[in-house]
């Protein structure tokens, strides 16, 4: 069958810069360049192009240049370019359409319309180059109030549960061993580690080598129960339970068996080439009391040490169920919004179910202090974090910390091109490929991850001090630090916030 | 809730003097020398704003609530004494007595009621003090023009807006005898002439003056609003008043806990802190974080028996004591201890986060009848 669908991009090459070196010939797994050694000349096959940008990046003589592609079809709103290749696609193929990263729609982004305070004459703003300026924060279940127990050798607050003590409140996202390299777990362990934080091992289990980070590891718990195994709870600091994802609400993963190498299979324990299917529900947990029974079964197992956290994904009654999932006993609520990344996701699913995180965290936050069990519990929240700006938005709204997934991969390299899905990432991240794993040197990749946190954490700081606070925990939750621009009375209702100039 | 509230602002932004003064041993003097301290603290506060508080005022109707109330009109007045005697046992209801003076204008009505909760209409494991409290929210809210500015027993607190020496003659503060007295002076830049808005703010006996801002004002009014109290003034002093009762009162802490949450010791500090100490000060910052008062501010809190100072954790605001015999102040500057006591044997800058403790001797306790 023919194809019909026209390259998105086009290559460029300059020729006069060209000095035929092939880097970007070995450097693209898609294998758009090649090089005609009787011609001498370098010709690219534009539409295996996925807009990685690896080989501009590579190229040591800046010849090359990737741009959308200008080819038009006739001006037309609602039939665009993408939404005609997309159809063509499937008039190809009969299947359903497969993305990775998180949504990009032109969804409301609230961040954009929000704005921070500042501290004019009233109160001196601070300065955190000079004075403390102090970003931990703890996660995991407080009681109401302070009575203390175990007098002088053992002394512990009653009721107080296993916490999670974070030097800054951002987290790296759950990203699974499968969906990511090896290379790129051991990374993002390593930044961890030396912030003072924790990443999540997503529902991929654990490598044995990573386990010596396991004081800032949180593992995942998810529907198919990958890797889970006594040595890797005992591992963990925390456990989350995976319910959903903000990428893909309501369906469940798939790993085929081609990326499941020996090292996976061991990590996943199942056999080597099978394909790794999660499926949608956890097929032991139907309503609330089945997963309070797992949260429990947890705790127990890991002798009530380490926090459990569960994960949903922002939907429509994120706030009640929410309110359900404390009452059920979970330390941690984890939200995903509707822009936060996967590996490889149904694309009409990624764009189209869930809410934006804002508005589930701002009604998950007011509805737990509603009910009164807001220290019962953390919140913390994921999906399409930018910059430290919309973390500490994130904070003021109500959040304890925050999940970063695709900012971590940007740290390491990754370029958004959305095909995580093939395996064939020429970063070295959503790859299993040795040839194109090997790119990504943890240690460097991790370098990069502690470097953007802490530039990050900086931002904060200036931020709080610009406020006239010296401690997050003055932040979290309050939202009068916060102005809409733009926003109808509905969504500022909504978000708990006035209108800049109220 | 009163009426004229002009601006809706988050909270008020002020700058302020404080003044407090306590006979450890219970003696009584009158409302001048008070006056006279905060007055010479003129240039502190700008006319729209002075308050008192003064304990063991009302020793012949010390076991009875008195609840002081400010109304916009004789309508608001009457719905709010139905209320009252629907709930409370009313043994007087008088105006407040108060001395007209060019400059103090238009007063509400200021009246007070000495009270005690009928047993019957107490929840089941709800004392008279929580009861109470639940009333003085009730009236607060939802009583349009009604707002209660006292509830303490033996005690009451007299402000309005003007400079606090105009407001404590209008009150007639020289023919009240207490044995604690706190006054306020206040600079706010939101200029309301709005008597609720004046210190010092109080909830049962607990009173609080405070000079400066709290920058997270949002997140401690949040907080307080899961334990029912609802903060109506927009006023960052009211949700100290209401923490400290949360705390004190409630949750059972002690005065250094207080000063732990509300002025929270640096995490670098804590490290550093012996094993028993650095769990309950990680404890504390971990279940009442969102009660850390951030931002400049001196206060003094002040109950029956005891009156408190305290800065924020890294000090932006003044904040001086001093010891005289029996008698100990706590002051913005220290010019007006020297202004009306002679025999002041020394003074001292507490540093960020220190409380000052004044508290009464245990035989004044006893005399006073300020037994919990």
């Amino acid at each position: 069958m023919k194809s019909y669908i026209i390259p998105e991009f086009q290559v460029e090459r300059d020729d006069f810069r060209c000095i035929r070196c092939e880097v970007c010939v070995r450097q693209c797994s898609f294998d758009v360049h090649r090089y005609d050694e009787e011609e001498d000349q370098v010709f690219a096959d534009e539409s295996k192009c996925c807009g990685c940008l690896r080989c501009v990046t590579l190229c040591p003589t800046r010849a090359l240049v990737v741009r959308r592609n200008p080819t038009q079809i006739p001006d037309n709103y609602n039939w665009t370019m993408e939404q005609l290749m997309d159809a063509y696609k499937q008039a190809e193929t009969g299947g359903v359409l497969l993305t990775g990263m998180g949504c990009g729609r032109e969804l409301p982004i609230y961040w954009d319309h929000i704005v921070l305070d500042a501290s004019q004459v009233t109160n001196p703003s601070i300065d955190p180059l000079r004075e403390p300026m102090e970003l931990r924060t703890w996660l995991g279940a407080k009681p109401d109030r302070l009575e203390m127990r175990g007098g002088k050798s053992r002394p512990k607050a009653e009721g107080m549960g296993p916490q999670l003590k974070l030097e800054t409140p951002m987290m790296f996202s759950a990203i699974s061993y499968g969906a990511i390299s090896y290379n790129t777990c051991e990374a993002l362990a390593r930044a961890a580690s030396e912030l003072g934080t924790y990443y999540n091992t997503g529902e991929g289990g654990l490598h044995r080598d990573l386990y010596k980070y396991g004081d800032h590891t949180i593992c995942q718990v998810a529907s198919g129960r990958f890797g889970v195994h006594a040595d890797y709870l005992e591992a963990a600091a925390a456990l989350e339970i995976k319910i959903g994802q903000g990428a893909k609400p309501g369906i469940g993963g798939h790993l085929p068996g081609e990326k499941v190498s020996l090292e996976i299979s061991r990590t996943r324990m199942i056999p080597e080439g099978s394909d790794a299917i999660s499926p949608a529900p956890h097929h032991d947990i139907y309503s609330i009391e089945d997963l309070a029974q797992l949260i429990y079964a947890l705790k127990e197992a890991t002798h009530w040490t380490k926090p459990v956290s569960v994960k949903i994904a922002a939907v429509h009654n994120s706030a009640a169920i929410a309110s359900g999932i404390v009452r059920a006993g979970a330390d941690i609520v984890a939200i995903d919004g509707i822009r936060g990344g996967t590996g490889a996701a149904p694309t009409r699913i990624r764009d189209n179910v869930g809410i934006p995180i804002e508005l589930a965290l701002a009604a998950v936050d007011d509805r737990l202090r509603a009910e009164g069990i807001r220290n019962r519990a953390s919140i913390v929240v994921a999906g399409g974090f930018r910059n430290s700006g919309d973390v500490i938005k994130a904070i003021a709204l109500g959040a304890d910390a925050v999940y970063l997934g695709t900012p971590a991969l940007v740290a390491m390299g990754c370029h958004v091109c959305r095909k995580c899905y093939t395996g064939k990432c020429n970063w070295g991240i959503a790859t299993q490929d040795p040839y194109l794993s090997k790119r990504l040197n943890p240690e460097l990749a991790a370098r990069r991850l502690v470097n953007m946190i802490n530039a990050w954490s900086h931002e904060i700081m200036e931020m709080l001090g610009g406020m006239g606070i010296n401690a997050i925990e003055s932040l979290r939750g309050n939202r009068l630090r916060l102005r809409g621009v733009g926003l109808s009375r509905e969504e500022l209702d909504l978000l708990g916030i006035k209108h800049a100039g109220e | 809730m009163l009426r004229h509230v002009l601006f809706r602002d988050d909270k008020d932004f002020a700058g302020c003097s404080i003044f407090g003064m306590m006979d450890r041993g219970g003696g009584r003097t009158n409302g001048e020398p008070v006056m006279r301290a905060i007055a010479n603290m003129k240039e502190r506060s700008n006319g729209l704003g002075g308050g008192f508080a003064a304990y063991g005022i009302y020793p012949d109707r010390a076991d009875l609530y008195a609840l002081q109330l400010m109304f916009d009109d004789h309508c608001a007045r009457r719905e709010t004494e139905e209320f009252i005697r629907s709930g409370f046992e009313l043994a007087e209801a008088e105006p407040i007595p108060v001395r007209s003076t060019p400059e103090i204008s238009d007063p509400p009505l200021l009246w007070r009621y000495f009270v005690q909760p009928m047993p019957s209409c107490l929840r089941e494991d709800e004392g008279e003090d929580d009861y109470v409290v639940r009333a003085v929210m009730h009236v607060n809210v939802n009583i349009d023009g009604a707002f209660v500015f006292s509830s303490g027993k033996d005690m009451g607190v007299f402000k309005g807006v003007g400079f606090p020496e105009d407001v404590g003659r209008f009150f007639r503060l020289e023919e009240y005898e207490a044995y604690t007295w706190v006054a306020h002076g206040r600079f706010p830049t939101n200029t309301q002439g709005w008597w609720g808005g004046a210190h010092p703010f109080n909830i049962l006996d607990w009173s609080v003056v405070h000079n400066g801002e709290i920058s997270s004002y949002g997140i401690n009014r949040r907080y307080l609003e899961m334990f029912g109290y609802i903060c109506t003034l927009h006023t960052d002093t009211e949700v100290i008043a209401y923490a400290v009762d949360l705390l004190l009162r409630r949750h059972g802490l002690a005065i250094e806990d207080l000063a732990m949450v509300m002025a929270a010791p640096l995490w670098d500090h804590i490290d550093r802190m012996p094993r028993e100490q650095r769990a309950r000060a990680t404890a504390l910052r971990q279940i009442y974080g969102s009660l850390l008062m951030n931002g400049p501010f001196s206060i003094i809190i002040s109950n029956r028996t005891r009156m408190i100072g305290l800065t924020d954790r890294i000090r932006l605001r003044p904040l001086v004591a001093g010891v005289a015999g029996r008698m100990i102040y706590i002051s913005s500057e220290e010019a007006p201890m020297h202004l009306i006591e002679e025999g002041l044997e020394r003074t001292w800058i507490p540093t960020g986060g220190e409380p000052i403790v004044a508290e009464l001797e245990e035989i004044a306790i006893q005399r006073v009848g300020a037994g919990r």
